[in-house]
């Protein structure tokens, strides 16, 4: 069984222990300063400035803050963190210990999916001889900072990614997503200020204390800094964990790994959009198409349909069923695709779908319900003449 | 449920519930531990556990019925989880799947009467480069073939406790 592909150019070069040291010789608004100028954002798919996340936790006024890391990796297409973790555990570990002193914590959690239980025991591993290192426990690196790591499992809820109801289920409840405000860093795991961050973006945390903020500024685009890992999938010569810098044209990510011919992308994941290839020169950033990593290739040959239905189902399936507009909404637009799948739809109803799904993205409570008719409607708008007016041959 | 098995599992929770600490932040934990040992989560060790964390036990049934991995009903020794994903769905999920009704002779979200299968759907697992995947318990298949199907079910009848090419893959995946 083979973890990893290509990639993990980047990572593979830093020293966790390096960047680790280097943090703590600083003043935790000084690590923070850094982030900021480094222009790093979470690696998870939302982009929010880390270092905007971690001064706000940082300023929160309690003796008890938590430093989460998001390793939930649920979204379809998506399997980067799960490589990181298996290569380089050691970024992520130092990269929440730094978060630790940025913002005045002892305390770190790693919520593994629990689809990753096959990685548990080397993770632990990995923690335990950190630990005899010195790198964790009482005194980190002989300083008087304190700051350990827990694993604890998840039990298979896609919605679970969503950082508070990934903190709701931290807390042993149901995994339903809170209102927010309180934010995290205000209110977090069990009421206190608390960071959640992605797997990725803990490992590029260590990379810049490593490395220094202009490097990872000097890499990527303007607004969209720093390397970024990719998990490749679907119709290409070549899938698997791909780094590139920010910015990069779908195009010239299709050349990279052997999907010139696709017909379409779906890039972000289920919750992602699909781009078809007359837009295959748009570039892949926060102010282009923004992604946590996710990219599936559809070839020339593929029912865009069925695609879509996939994604439909997945999504009827992983609702919390918390909020109407996504529990309601998500059945409502997979039947409209049973109807479409038997030529039953008419272009009225098929247009009603299309404002049911903008509805759902206004009004869902959390990012799965605003983002899960996303899929959908992309298809409909580049692939309407593909998917309308079958007949029942066609859909057998 | 014999009174001695009512007794086993009412210690096990005991200790679980020592290790985790009686919180309900490890009310997940716990519940795994019960599910991973007797492979389901019966109305009495739900009773059980609720009055160890001092809540109500529909606290504890409105959690164990959200997860897909926790579960009130019986549960096979082996529970094999076909991922359904779109990558996988791409890769051919759907003849692995045919195979694995036909070799076990149950349906999805259905368990083989000997108590040894479970077959259930999964949503993307995380393998999407290497589909059609699935999960047997812990344990990751990559690159599955209509043909692996046979070899994978005699891998998981052949083995007493953890399946035995865990150990081997954890070696493989730290190199």
């Amino acid at each position: 069984m083979s973890l990893g592909h290509q990639g993990l150019v980047t990572f593979r070069m830093i020293d966790p222990d390096a960047g680790l040291a280097a943090a703590l010789a600083r003043r935790p608004a000084e690590i923070v300063a850094e982030l900021t100028a480094a222009r790093l954002k979470g690696r998870g798919g939302a982009g929010f400035p880390t270092g905007v996340k971690w001064s706000l936790a940082a300023q929160a006024a309690s003796d008890v803050k938590y430093v989460l890391c998001n390793a939930d990796e649920g979204e379809p297409g998506t399997f980067k963190d799960r490589v990181i973790l298996a290569e380089v555990p050691d970024l992520v570990f130092a990269g929440m210990t730094i978060g630790g002193a940025a913002i005045g914590a002892s305390k770190g959690i790693v919520y593994l999916r629990g689809e990753y239980a096959y990685q548990r025991q080397p993770l632990e591993e990995a923690l335990a001889r950190r630990r005899a290192a010195g790198q964790l426990g009482e005194r980190v690196l002989g300083t008087p900072f304190a700051f350990d790591i827990e694993i604890r499992m998840g039990s298979g809820a896609y919605v679970c990614g969503e950082e508070t109801a990934l903190i709701e289920s931290l807390e042993g409840h149901r995994g339903e997503p809170r209102n927010r405000p309180p934010f995290p860093v205000d209110a977090g795991y069990l009421g206190r200020p608390t960071i959640v961050n992605n797997v990725e973006t803990f490992a590029c945390v260590t990379a810049i204390m490593a490395k220094g903020a202009p490097w990872f500024a000097a890499i990527g685009t303007e607004k969209s800094t720093g390397p970024k890992l990719f998990s490749v999938s679907g119709d290409c010569a070549r899938p698997g964990v791909y780094e590139f810098p920010m910015g990069l044209p779908v195009s010239e990510l299709l050349r990279e790994v052997g999907g010139e011919d696709a017909k379409a992308v779906q890039i972000g994941g289920a919750s992602g959009r699909c781009v078809p290839a007359s837009a295959f020169a748009s570039t892949i950033c926060y102010e282009g198409i923004s992604t946590g990593g996710s990219v599936i290739v559809f070839g020339p040959d593929r029912d865009m349909l069925r695609v879509a239905k996939n994604f439909m189902e997945f999504f009827v399936e992983e609702s919390c069923g918390q909020c109407t507009p996504c529990r309601e909404g998500n059945a409502r637009l997979l039947q409209g695709i049973a109807m479409l799948e038997d030529g039953r739809c008419s272009a009225a109803y098929l247009a009603e779908l299309t404002k049911l799904g903008e509805v759902m993205q206004l009004a869902s409570k959390c990012g799965l319900g605003q983002s899960s008719p996303n899929a959908f409607l992309s298809i409909v708008e580049h692939f309407r003449d593909e998917i309308m007016g079958r007949t029942y041959a066609a859909a057998r | 449920m014999l009174v001695t098995d009512r007794q086993r599992l009412r210690e096990d929770i005991a200790v679980w519930v020592a290790r985790f600490g009686a919180r309900r932040s490890s009310l997940i934990p716990v519940l795994q531990e019960i599910q991973a040992k007797y492979h389901q989560i019966s109305d009495h060790a739900m009773q059980v556990v609720a009055d160890h964390l001092d809540i109500h036990p529909v606290e504890v049934y409105s959690v164990v019925t959200f997860y897909a991995f926790l579960n009130e009903g019986y549960h096979g020794k082996f529970v094999i989880r076909l991922c359904r994903t779109v990558s996988c769905d791409m890769a051919g999920k759907s003849r692995v799947a045919r195979q694995l009704e036909n070799d076990l002779g149950i349906a999805f979200g259905q368990s083989t009467k000997d108590g040894k299968f479970s077959l259930e759907w999964a949503s993307c697992i995380g393998m999407c480069d290497q589909g059609p995947a699935l999960l047997v318990n812990d344990q990751v298949f990559p690159a599955v073939t209509p043909e692996k199907v046979h070899d994978i079910l005699q891998l998981c009848r052949k083995s007493f406790g953890p399946l035995a090419v865990h150990q081997a893959n954890h070696r493989e995946a730290r190199q």
